[in-house]
């Protein structure tokens, strides 16, 4: 790991800099790699690049946009040959292949600063082996979007325990549609719901302890998880078909009115409101509570930005994080993302879901899970999500599922 | 005695100029093919000894990856699915040649209706994938309607383990189809028409005709469209990547895609196990490629 004095030193300067206000020209190349190319992302980016660029006009600044689900792959290459100076990337166990093959840079030292206690509340998700390896500059809520609509058609109020959800569903499907929309062709969504259900029947804690592959998957515990999920799938709670959907693909159930509610990120408001459906229409409300005295942890996966090892810059690419951090950039780029800043300091904007996840969140005193896929080993998060999506079609097939993930888990665990 | 003291003379050059020629030209072709096919297939072999995530330090050991694939669920359900693709796959071929005669005739606009029909192969199999998976789409897709039409009940082809790799077959059929049209399209060009006149003077007609002077006579083509097909099949990777990723759960898997998705994609850091699966499908091609060679080898001989 290159940890030189020189960078802590800037470092050091740069943070008594942003502190007085002072204005240090940074001058030289900044190559930026951020891992979306969607409308809302692009434009926070680059007003993020523009106002930093603002700031050091002589600094070159190359900004280069990567489709998401493409970085996914191309991380590996640019990390190791041609590194930018800094990369987009998600927290948690997903840093996990870059961080121990020492292809991230150690950024411990800006969270040694008030930066940290700005940011305090990702600090462990942004933590492995006891440092930190990049910085987080937004975070969305999980959680149920409904159709309020058709729950005051049906005179629903949104449930708060599992008696109430399943009750409610009850009426929904007695309506003729259905509870659910759920799009499972690319798995992940699919982690969600188990996600959900696991933290709300064990808690953050068994959550995290079964991700880090503490748990065997063929443990009592697991099981039960698994047959609160049968009841919905058993009732026929889920829409038909949903193998075949993408998570965009299954929006349409919901804006038809087919479905009534969506587990998923807020990330999904954004299109149910281009698709024609008002504020009054949409509403959100906490995933309920299933074994009674469990403090609710939530799902927020954090979004980040890092800098590879390999980088040419690494003093003007810490310069960018700081600045990506401090809570007047994480006001402006979460107002265009729709999404929750982090930085304690920066203004929550003013939307009905946005404020809702804001509360949420600052009340989840179970904790804060980032996500199935970013809190669990790669290979188990692919095997895995592929059960849960097997699961879901053919729920007898648990044992089967259940064997081969611990296979997997055991295997993970002999490296 | 004097003309072989002025050849010995004669530099090393000249003296091998004939035989040193083809391996010269050969030199290029044969440096790449080493680098970039023979040295990766010993490089696979290596690999696939190892533990190894692409990013770090390997670690070797032995035949675990082998031992792994033995029971692997995915794998059997991947070898499975290599198994339909290369038996239905073979269908275009049949699928081709008659297509390809009913259109040989001489009729006005014919050229229009032979690149109607040339088409699909034109455009990229990506395309060809999408297209497909919105036809088979249960709620927008146009599959469900038509068969709706014969009474049959409304199906989620891509959805359903049990019908998925038929729904990707049949989409790669279609631009396979067509490519055999054309490789049998050329081949009736050159058939020889005293030949069929003699066979029609003789009272040969319909099938006859066709198995016993026609085909005959079209055996270098369906020689080529076997070849092309088989390895369509086998390279059958991006129809399923863009249709299925392999789903659901796995069950659209052939052994290219599988060692993709352990080794290169989203999730996948197992370099080692990857090159195991390679290292199979290498050996299952290879009876194919070895029958390839021995028929040519023996074609040869025998003219």
């Amino acid at each position: 790991m290159q940890f030189s004095f020189k960078s802590v030193a800037v470092a050091l300067a740069a943070s008594t800099m942003l502190a007085g206000a002072a204005q240090a020209e940074l001058t030289g190349d900044l190559r930026i790699f951020f891992n979306d190319q969607n409308p809302a992302p692009k434009e926070a980016m680059e007003g993020m690049v523009e106002r930093f660029q603002e700031m050091h006009p002589d600094l070159n600044i190359e900004l280069t946009l990567i489709d998401r689900e493409a970085n996914k792959t191309q991380i590996r290459n640019y990390l190791t040959a041609n590194a930018p100076d800094v990369n987009g990337w998600y927290a948690g166990n997903r840093m996990r292949p870059y961080v121990n093959a020492g292809l991230f840079e150690d950024v411990s030292d800006l969270w040694d600063g008030p930066m940290g206690e700005e940011l305090a509340s990702t600090r462990p998700a942004l933590t492995l082996d006891g440092k930190q390896w990049g910085v987080p500059y937004s975070y969305y809520q999980w959680g149920i979007y409904y159709r309020q609509d058709i729950y005051e058609e049906l005179g629903l109020t949104p449930a708060t325990t599992w008696d109430e959800e399943k009750a409610n569903c009850q009426v929904i499907l007695d309506s003729g549609r259905k509870c659910y929309t759920i799009g499972t062709r690319f798995l992940w969504t699919a982690g969600g719901w188990f996600d959900y259900l696991n933290l709300r029947t064990h808690g953050y804690d068994f959550h995290m302890a079964l991700t880090a592959g503490e748990v065997e998957w063929t443990d009592e515990r697991v099981r039960e998880t698994f047959a609160n999920w049968r009841e919905l799938i058993d009732m026929g709670a889920f829409i038909d078909d949903h193998t075949a959907y993408t998570w965009q693909e299954a929006q349409p159930f919901m804006v038809n009115g087919e479905a009534v509610s969506y587990l998923m990120g807020n990330f999904v408001v954004a299109p149910m409101r281009e698709a024609g459906l008002t504020d009054d229409q949409l509403g959100f409300y906490q995933f309920p509570e299933i074994t009674p005295g469990i403090p609710k942890a939530e799902d927020a996966p954090t979004d980040t930005l890092h800098i590879p090892a390999q980088a040419q810059n690494k003093d003007n690419a810490r310069a960018f994080l700081q600045y990506v951090a401090s809570a007047e950039n994480q006001t402006i780029v979460n107002q265009t993302l729709g999404q929750l800043p982090i930085n304690r300091n920066a203004e929550v904007a003013d939307d009905k879901f946005i404020q809702a996840g804001f509360e949420m969140l600052s009340n989840a005193t179970g904790g804060i899970a980032q996500f199935f896929d970013r809190d669990a080993d790669a290979e188990l998060a692919s095997a895995a999500m592929e059960g849960f999506q097997e699961f879901m079609v053919m729920p007898d097939n648990l044992d089967a599922i259940l064997t081969r993930l611990e296979r997997v888990r055991q295997r993970i665990n002999e490296n | 005695m004097s003309v072989t003291t002025e050849t010995d003379q004669r530099g090393w050059w000249r003296r091998n100029q004939m035989r040193a020629a083809p391996w010269l030209f050969l030199a290029p072709g044969i440096a790449f093919f080493a680098l970039y096919v023979i040295f990766p297939i010993f490089q696979s072999f290596q690999i696939s000894l190892y533990r190894w995530d692409g990013l770090g330090e390997a670690r070797y050991i032995g035949m675990r990856n082998y031992h792994e694939l033995l029971d692997d669920p995915a794998f059997y359900t991947s070898l499975r699915n290599n198994v339909k693709w290369l038996l239905l796959y073979l269908l275009a071929i049949p699928g081709g040649l008659f297509i390809a005669l009913f259109l040989n005739q001489q009729v006005r606009g014919i050229r229009l209706y032979k690149s109607l029909f040339f088409f699909p192969f034109v455009i990229s199999q990506v395309v060809v994938g999408l297209v497909f998976a919105w036809f088979y789409n249960p709620s927008i897709g146009l599959f469900n309607p038509l068969i709706g039409l014969f009474g049959l009940g409304p199906m989620n082809v891509l959805g359903n383990p049990n019908t998925v790799t038929y729904g990707i077959i049949a989409a790669g059929l279609w631009p396979q189809i067509a490519y055999c049209m054309i490789l049998y399209l050329t081949g009736l060009n050159a058939v020889d028409p005293e030949q069929v006149e003699a066979a029609r003077l003789d009272g040969a007609k319909g099938w006859r005709m066709l198995w016993y002077v026609i085909l005959p006579q079209l055996r270098p083509a369906t020689f080529i469209a076997v070849v092309v097909t088989v390895i369509g099949a086998l390279r059958s990777f991006d129809m399923i990547s863009v249709m299925t990723n392999g789903g659901p759960f796995g069950s659209s898997r052939v052994l290219a895609y599988y060692m993709f998705e352990v080794s290169l994609s989203e999730y996948g850091f197992r370099m080692g196990y990857g090159a195991a699966i390679a290292v199979v499908l290498f050996l299952i091609m290879l009876v194919y490629i070895a029958f390839f060679l021995w028929r040519m080898w023996r074609e040869e001989r025998g003219y």
